[in-house]
């Protein structure tokens, strides 16, 4: 049995954007706050696209960018849709968001954000250690009352449990019946390719330190679920794929040789043509959204992030769920303390404040979309991006055939692939769920 | 093909010389070898990002390279039979990305 009598006010396992971001929130109410990170510095274990999203980043960090350690801000986000051999591309891009404090996205890279981050936890008053793994938790009856390391036990009142997609104390607390399956996650890998700040400016038409997305879909990965992206730091690039660890396991793929082949396709080939290899790496997302969530709380400890699987994984949304998740903890935790209630009854108030927000509210939006798009990868990835491919070329393509018989053609083509009322299903499936 | 010679591409030996390791003593990944001799496809052997596992079927072993793990996970829930004993690296070891 753990000895409360030296607990701390809350221990906080895993130094990600949640834990983080739980900490700084107590820190500056003045609460005795640990924060155990395994890494050798803060950061290090991290991997992501990545951007982190301006608005709900600074609600946390008022004006992050003076300061933080940003690449660039984004100011287009393009998404391609790919065949084996072309590309169909589509861009948005805004005025308004090249200009503080309007800027919709900054990409960052894990090692030197993270880091940062826990420097304003720490400046707050949080207490961060590294190189330090959490192997169990303690336990007070069946109320969490901190956790055990390998060198020694950190009593606390309350634990948040921010280990990430990886969790292993999600389990140890009993708060999922079994361990993930393979569908619930995928699988990303990535590599970052200097080219220099002048060849990214040019490639990628960027000024004054703005930089590009690219979501893309399609192409060598047609038949499974998998998207690719391209993120722009300042003097690399980010390209990298995620992949349902399902399929991957089904087909017997292997992320790295789908990573050769993505580079090699004539949209992408340019782009990083010139460039040197400085870092590859892999990390797992949570995919299963809604219905993968575990039980969010138990007496004592609640669980943040992608622990939680709080990721929105359709639109790369998971930074600012978890630091919107770790802000809900730290704030229930708050209420906790100050009434010294950490029953279920009282943390009860964390799956409160997630539900009424957009955390949960935009994954159970999303909660079928994704299975849907999984279950008929081959129709969503596959069907569509070649007939909008191929209807691409019957605009573009002068080779002497009436226009009125080109489209023809193609309209008689794409439905003879593919019903009417089936493409109209198809619509139905993705788009409605936004619309109810 | 000049653009494709331009292109950087790697062998998965070359991509994981660019990334940072401490190994622990011994391997924190233990596959339940009972297991893997009757997996009917050693799924582990292809999905893992850092090729950590190779069976060889002379010693009929799924031999783990574990100093090279990312310590990502799929394993643990990718194992056909969800098997691995899986625990993180000892305090300070394993990898580090300096990217991320
Ligand atoms: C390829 C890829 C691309 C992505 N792109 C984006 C993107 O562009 N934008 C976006 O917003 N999100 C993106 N995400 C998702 C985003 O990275 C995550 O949602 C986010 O990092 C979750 O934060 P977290 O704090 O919950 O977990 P993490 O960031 O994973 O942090 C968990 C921390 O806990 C530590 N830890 C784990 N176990 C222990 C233990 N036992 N003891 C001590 N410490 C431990 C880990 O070392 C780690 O530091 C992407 C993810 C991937 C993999
Ligand atoms: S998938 Fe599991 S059982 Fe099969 S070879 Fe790999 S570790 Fe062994
Ligand atoms: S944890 Fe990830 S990198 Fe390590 S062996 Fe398992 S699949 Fe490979």
């Amino acid at each position: 049995m753990a000895d409360l009598a030296e607990a701390v006010d809350v221990v906080i396992v895993g130094a990600g954007p949640a834990g983080l971001a739980a900490a700084l929130v107590l820190a500056k109410a003045g609460k005795e706050v640990v924060v155990l990170e395994r890494g050798e510095f803060v950061g290090a274990k991290n991997v992501f696209g990545g951007a982190i999203y301006t608005q709900p980043t600074a609600e946390l960090y008022p004006e992050f960018w003076k300061s933080a350690p940003v690449e660039r801000f984004n100011a287009e986000h393009r998404f391609a849709l790919l065949t084996e051999d072309s590309s169909t591309t589509i861009s948005y891009k805004s005025e308004k968001h090249m200009h503080a404090p309007h800027y919709n996205s900054f990409t960052v890279q894990r090692s030197l954000w993270d880091r940062w981050c826990a420097e304003q936890a720490e400046a707050a008053g949080a207490y961060i250690v590294t190189q330090t793994v959490v192997r169990d938790l303690l336990w007070d009856g069946d109320r969490v009352a901190g956790v055990r390391t390998e060198q020694e036990e950190f009593p606390a009142k309350l634990t948040i449990i921010a280990d990430g997609v990886n969790s292993l104390l999600v389990e140890k607390a009993g708060l999922r019946r079994s361990i993930p399956k393979p569908n619930e996650v995928a699988l990303g890998v990535k590599e970052v390719i200097r080219l220099g700040e002048d060849v990214i400016n040019d490639r990628f038409n960027c000024e004054n330190g703005s930089g590009v997305i690219y979501t893309i879909a399609g192409g060598p990965f047609e038949d499974i679920t998998c998207m690719g992206f391209i993120y722009t730091n300042k003097d690399s690039i980010v390209l990298g794929l995620g992949a349902s660890l399902y399929d991957l396991q089904q087909k017997l793929l292997k992320p790295y040789d789908m990573l050769e082949r993505f580079k090699k396709h004539p949209m992408i080939r340019p782009l990083i043509a010139g460039g040197e290899m400085v870092e590859y790496s892999g990390h797992m997302i949570p995919e299963g959204g809604f219905h993968s969530i575990p039980t969010l709380y138990c007496a004592g400890a609640m669980v943040a992030g992608d622990a939680a699987m709080l990721v929105n994984n359709v639109h790369w949304e998971g930074t600012n769920l978890a630091m919107a998740s770790g802000r809900f903890a730290a704030e229930t935790a708050l209420q906790a303390l100050e009434n010294n209630d950490f029953s279920v009854y009282q943390l009860a108030l964390y799956e409160k404040l997630l539900r009424s927000s957009y955390v949960v509210q935009d994954l159970e939006t999303y909660r079928n979309i994704l299975p849907t798009v999984e279950h008929n990868s081959d129709v969503y990835l596959g069907f569509y991006p070649r007939q909008l491919n191929s209807l691409m070329e019957t605009l573009v393509g002068v080779d002497s055939v009436p226009k009125k018989e080109k489209i023809r053609q193609f309209m008689q083509s794409s439905f003879r692939k593919r019903s009417i009322p089936s493409m109209m299903m198809d619509m139905i499936k993705i788009g409605g769920p936004m619309l109810r | 093909m000049s653009m494709q010679q331009n292109i950087p591409t790697s062998t998965i030996e070359e991509k994981l010389f660019t990334v940072k390791y401490k190994p622990g003593p011994t391997s924190h990944l233990i596959p339940d070898q009972n297991d893997c001799q009757v997996c009917p496809t050693k799924a582990c052997n292809y999905f893992c990002p850092a090729n950590v596992y190779h069976w060889d079927p002379m010693q009929s072993l799924n031999l783990v390279a574990y100093e090279n793990c990312f310590e990502c996970g799929a394993c643990r829930l990718g194992c056909v039979y969800q098997s691995i004993e899986w625990v993180y690296p000892k305090d300070g070891h394993g990898v580090t990305f300096r990217h991320g």
